[in-house]
């Protein structure tokens, strides 16, 4: 018992010793290649084209990616957990696909010329929108019936694909290309308040999932005898699913639509370490994070100077990865 | 003196579908009472009753002087524990399953189990046998080893009342009478006050100290498993031909059942 705690903990140190050393990797990967050495003089000489790189083009780049990569790990982790299905993922239900159609909206009227904001802001009303419609249709209705909010995500998506289809069929093909480019998903975001928002909010969900940590575990066991056990299944559910949902909806109104995360890693982070969530939600944020700093720094570096959209990475790497995780210890591999 | 479990005019159900009605009961502490009926005559309703799980309709069910219903359901979980027939509790080892029966002494920032947990858990590990599989996943057990699992979780509730929903169901004989012998044991040396759901009507009369037998959801009678089991109200409620004898070695009543076959046989040699 008390060696179980330790080898937790071990096991998130070690996770985040590998974020630092992420982190690290991807500061000094890029069209300038720097060398670790030299990191401390550049950043104390506070100018020279070196400086300006690493503070205004890759850290800002690399915390984006550690608050997306986190928080969309995170709520696949918590979506899975409420709803006791290996499949869920942030994007099941409809998050993503209320907030793609609320950025072609926005592109397809030509408000994204009149500021930066009009896109996430756009992006975030979509996912809150979805939220809601998700919400009354099935929660406030049928109770905590699982398969129905399960389907009614699943049909918004598809509703907000399709109304997003016709957008792009009947708008120039410059807007087409815009809304195709952000669907993609990019962690190339200039604005620095919108960095800090997805980061602080990311990590606040971190901290205020952290007390539901023993309800999760208890829902282990199923709705009904989670509340033999004491715990409010009800007030539990419906927090957790605006959670999640938050942090999804941030996360794609500033990135895109960044897919793999939210279903791969909470499974790896399960493979590793089991699936008590006392240690699965840490692990799956740092895992996360982890795995979408590397992945961006591989986007835009492999074809430098372009860059790949990073979807591609997290989808290629992230997939094969785990298909060959999962084809070795197949044995192992439950989500209870 | 106040009873230690009352349930007075209770009903409750899914209105307009099937609803369990009038019940009432009194059941002092730490007596081990069997509930029999047929399927769908409201065994498992009135359970669900009983917990809260399902809203009082009318009356209401007092467990030590308090309504169940009007309990904050963390209070509940302190003083009733249900052991469910099946146990889904996948990868999970027995351990820590066990260990998840101190959740509602639980607070919301408490993340790890104190000694005082471990101890208890230790505890009805050991009384339910099941220590030896600690470090085991709960879905690699074989059925009766789970249903000890289970009571070994509930009993780290440490409740007052312990409800049990057809506990021995998918066994053989020898972890039936295994599990039978354990919980007569926990309802004499705790003193538990156990309700149990259960077909099988010779372990019923044999194990419990008193019966009640449910019939399309009322009460059809309650008291000693002689007087229960009757070969007149077993053959109304459960609508089959039955012979009810005393077991020579402990004097408690038993059920036998008759194919049709012999019965035709027997009819046709009598004319």
């Amino acid at each position: 018992m008390r060696i179980r705690n330790i080898k937790w903990l071990l096991f998130l140190l070690a996770l985040l010793l590998l974020l630092l050393v992420s982190v690290a990797v991807a500061l000094l990967s890029g069209e300038i290649d720097l060398k670790l050495v030299d990191l401390p003089t550049i950043l104390e000489q506070k100018s020279g084209v070196e400086y300006a790189v690493l503070t205004k083009i890759r850290l800002p780049r690399i915390l984006l990616a550690v608050a997306v990569g986190g928080g969309l790990s995170l709520s696949g982790a918590i979506l899975q957990g409420i709803y006791r299905n290996p499949l869920v993922e942030p994007y099941t239900l409809g998050i993503s696909g209320g907030a793609a159609l609320g950025v072609s909206i926005a592109i397809v009227f030509g408000l994204n010329a009149l500021s930066f904001l009009v896109l996430p802001l756009f992006g975030f009303a979509g996912a809150i929108v979805t939220l809601f419609l998700v919400y009354f249709l099935s929660i406030k209705r049928d109770g905590l019936n699982i398969n129905s909010m399960l389907l009614i995500g699943v049909m918004i998506s598809f509703v907000s694909s399709s109304a997003m289809m016709f957008l792009m069929s009947t708008t120039t093909t410059d807007n087409v290309q815009n809304i195709v480019f952000w669907v993609m998903g990019s962690l190339d975001e200039p604005n620095e308040m919108l960095i800090k928002i997805a980061l602080f909010s990311s990590l606040f969900g971190l901290i205020l999932t952290y007390f539901f940590a023993q309800p999760l575990n208890a829902l282990r066991l199923g709705q009904t005898k989670a509340k033999h056990l004491g715990i409010n299944t009800a007030l539990t559910v419906r927090i957790l699913f605006f959670l999640a949902s938050l942090l999804t909806g941030i996360a794609v109104a500033i990135a895109g639509v960044i897919g793999f995360v939210g279903l791969v890693i909470p499974h790896l982070i399960r493979l590793i370490i089991g699936n008590d969530y006392r240690v699965l939600l840490g692990g799956s944020f740092l895992g996360g994070a982890v795995f979408l700093v590397l992945s961006d720094t591989i986007a835009r570096t492999i074809i430098a100077p372009n860059e790949l959209p990073i979807g591609v990475i997290t989808g290629l790497i992230g997939g094969i990865v785990f298909i060959v995780i999962l084809s070795r210890s197949r044995s192992k591999f439950r989500l209870n | 003196m106040e009873s230690f479990l009352k349930i007075d005019k209770f009903s409750c159900g899914y209105p307009g579908k099937f609803v369990v009605q009038d019940i009432d009961l009194e059941i002092p502490k730490g007596d081990f009472v069997g509930i029999i009926g047929p399927n769908g005559s409201g065994k498992t309703t009135l359970f669900k009753g009983i917990t809260a799980e399902l809203p009082a309709l009318s009356g209401k069910t007092i467990l030590k002087g308090e309504p169940v219903h009007k309990m904050s359901i963390k209070k509940r979980a302190q003083n009733l524990a249900i052991v469910t027939q099946v146990i889904e509790a996948g990868a999970m080892t027995v351990e820590d399953y066990v260990l998840m029966g101190r959740m509602p002494y639980r607070g919301q920032f408490q993340f790890f189990e104190n000694e005082e947990d471990v101890e208890i858990a230790e505890k009805y590990m050991k009384l339910t046998g099941v220590d030896r599989l600690r470090n085991k996943y709960m879905n690699a057990l074989s059925g009766g080893e789970q249903q000890l699992a289970g009571i070994a979780r509930a009993l780290t509730q440490e409740p007052q009342l312990l409800l049990l929903d057809e506990p021995t169901s998918h066994l053989d004989i020898s972890h039936q009478v295994q599990i039978l012998n354990l919980i007569r044991r926990l309802s004499y040396d705790l003193k538990l006050t156990v309700l149990m759901i259960i077909h099988d009507l010779n372990l019923a009369g044999e194990y419990c100290d008193s019966l009640i037998m449910m019939d399309n959801g009322t009460l059809r009678k309650k008291g000693e498993p002689a007087e229960v089991l009757n070969y007149q109200d077993i053959e109304e409620v459960y609508k089959t031909v039955v012979i009810t004898r005393t077991n020579p070695v402990s004097g408690k009543p038993v059920v036998f059942l008759v194919s049709e076959d012999v019965m035709r046989q027997k009819k046709e040699a009598s004319h």
